[in-house]
């Protein structure tokens, strides 16, 4: 089983549909007992940092999370679940779980824009992932897959070992972290077509080492 | 880089769509939810359900779409077309849709912007704007007017200041329809495009006048379009999706090209 945890962030519906279109169980819930059974969780969200760490801090889910990293099951962040695994967030100025060491910073308007390409904020639509390390989950990733982002801020690890794959805009930011059993994507895996698909899957099916 | 998204926008009335389409294939060309699997796998960015129901008891047939397009289709889409209020906009959201598009209930009640954003999140606000050139006066200094009610009402507010007080209100993207290109399939309206594009710093979705590829060239370069939406062209078998994005790949526009 698998537990997509609810806080409050967004529609996590889609989550929930495109794993079980997969062929996966799973159940949204914020129940710390049904966190603790499932096999592997999932951390989804859109939503501010501030708000989002006041409701998993009032449902007790910080625990929930930090426990789970380190009972070794596999995890996979999404979105803002990606940005409040970090130790703190420009957004609100937020203290966040601390799972990853390093920051979510906002994208600055002077920087995207400094080539001219009249770039907005947030980030919305489809955009490459390059890979910086190989990981399973992303072992069926080509270059030309594209994924789905919606997003103002992104994380910034402070250890290079922990990005896996970054991507273009105005700057290169890291669109994909992770370490032990432990992966998070700035991107919406369930709604970015096949190749996001297929990095569900394989999180469903991951044995992390 | 980012790419331009294309967007097919589908007309549902009373749960079915409402143009004629030639498909390939075993789509049952009236039901939205195989014609939105046929664009998903088609290699559609994103996709736009319009819901033209006159009648309101008739609404919740839109809502039972929704969920069974949220099973079927693994991309974002949006709806819009009767939603006024944040009960309307949380019913459609929880079916499974990404985005929810506010047009003529925006117009009246500038609220309804702020309420949805505060509720559901900047980036599950579109803004509709169906505008008109009417000439540049003191009243409308861009010459660009909003119309509501399907182009019958003069709203006597300029396009541009509206365009940019939305974002200030929390819109996260907006959908820009001329309905002076509308239906011509002569292309997009550019000066307009470019227009609120420019002075907006959040997405722009043009829409209205695409007949060929071209115009999709012309309105994500020289109309500065984030993303473009496409009806008939599509919907009459002229073109394919796949075929209008290689058109745009060759001419050097950023396109998504795998899916």
């Amino acid at each position: 089983m698998i537990a997509i945890i609810d806080y409050d962030a967004g529609n996590l519906t889609s989550v929930a549909r495109a794993v079980t279109h997969l062929g996966f169980k799973c159940i949204v819930t914020n129940k710390k007992e049904e966190i603790d059974r499932a096999e592997r969780i999932i951390f989804p969200g859109v939503g501010a940092a501030g708000s989002a760490m006041k409701s998993i801090k009032r449902l007790g889910l910080d625990k929930a999370i930090k426990e789970s990293f380190s009972s070794e099951k596999p995890i996979l962040g999404i979105c803002l679940g990606t940005q409040v695994i970090m130790e703190y967030s420009e957004e609100n100025d937020t203290k966040c779980l601390g799972i990853i060491g390093g920051k979510v910073l906002s994208f600055k308007f002077d920087e995207i824009r400094r080539n001219g390409l009249g770039l907005k904020i947030p980030h919305m639509g489809w955009n490459r992932i390059i890979l910086q390390k190989k990981h399973f989950i992303l072992s069926d990733l080509k270059e030309e897959d594209e994924f789905y982002f919606v997003h103002g801020y992104y994380p910034a690890p402070d250890d290079p070992a922990h990005l896996i794959g970054t991507t273009e805009y105005g700057i290169s930011f890291p669109s994909v972290i992770g370490y032990k059993n432990i992966l998070a994507t700035q991107f919406h895996p369930e709604k970015s077509g096949r190749p996001g698909l297929s990095i569900l899957k394989n999180f469903c099916i991951w044995k992390p080492c | 880089m980012l790419s331009k998204r294309i967007i097919p926008c589908l007309d549902v009335r009373d749960g079915k769509t409402t143009k004629g389409i030639k498909f390939k294939g075993n789509v049952d060309i009236g039901d939205p939810v195989e014609m939105a699997r046929f664009y998903y796998e088609s290699g559609a960015d994103e996709i736009v359900f319009y819901d033209i129901t006159a009648s309101s008891e008739k609404r919740d047939i839109m809502i039972d779409v929704v969920r069974r397009v949220a099973e079927t289709i693994f991309i974002p889409f949006s709806v819009g077309g009767g939603i006024r209020t944040l009960e309307d906009m949380r019913k459609v959201l929880l079916a499974g849709a990404e985005k929810v598009s506010v047009n003529s209930a925006a117009v009246r009640n500038p609220e309804i912007i702020s309420k949805g954003a505060e509720a559901f999140g900047n980036q599950c606000i579109v803004l509709g704007m169906d505008v008109k050139y009417v000439g540049k006066s003191e009243k409308i200094p861009s010459g660009y007017e909003m119309v509501i009610n399907g182009g019958r009402t003069f709203m006597g507010i300029d396009a541009l200041k509206w365009a940019i007080e939305a974002e200030k209100l929390g819109a996260g993207e907006i959908c820009l329809n001329s309905i002076d290109a509308d239906g011509t399939c002569e292309g997009y309206e550019l000066n307009l495009t470019s227009l609120i594009s420019e002075n907006v710093g959040i997405p722009v979705i043009a829409s209205g006048g695409a007949g060929k590829p071209e115009h999709l060239y012309d309105v994500l370069t020289k109309g500065k379009a984030d993303a473009a939406l496409i009806a008939s062209m599509v919907h009459y078998g002229t073109y394919s999706i796949s075929g209008i994005k290689s058109y745009l790949d060759k001419s050097g526009v950023k396109v998504r090209k795998s899916w």
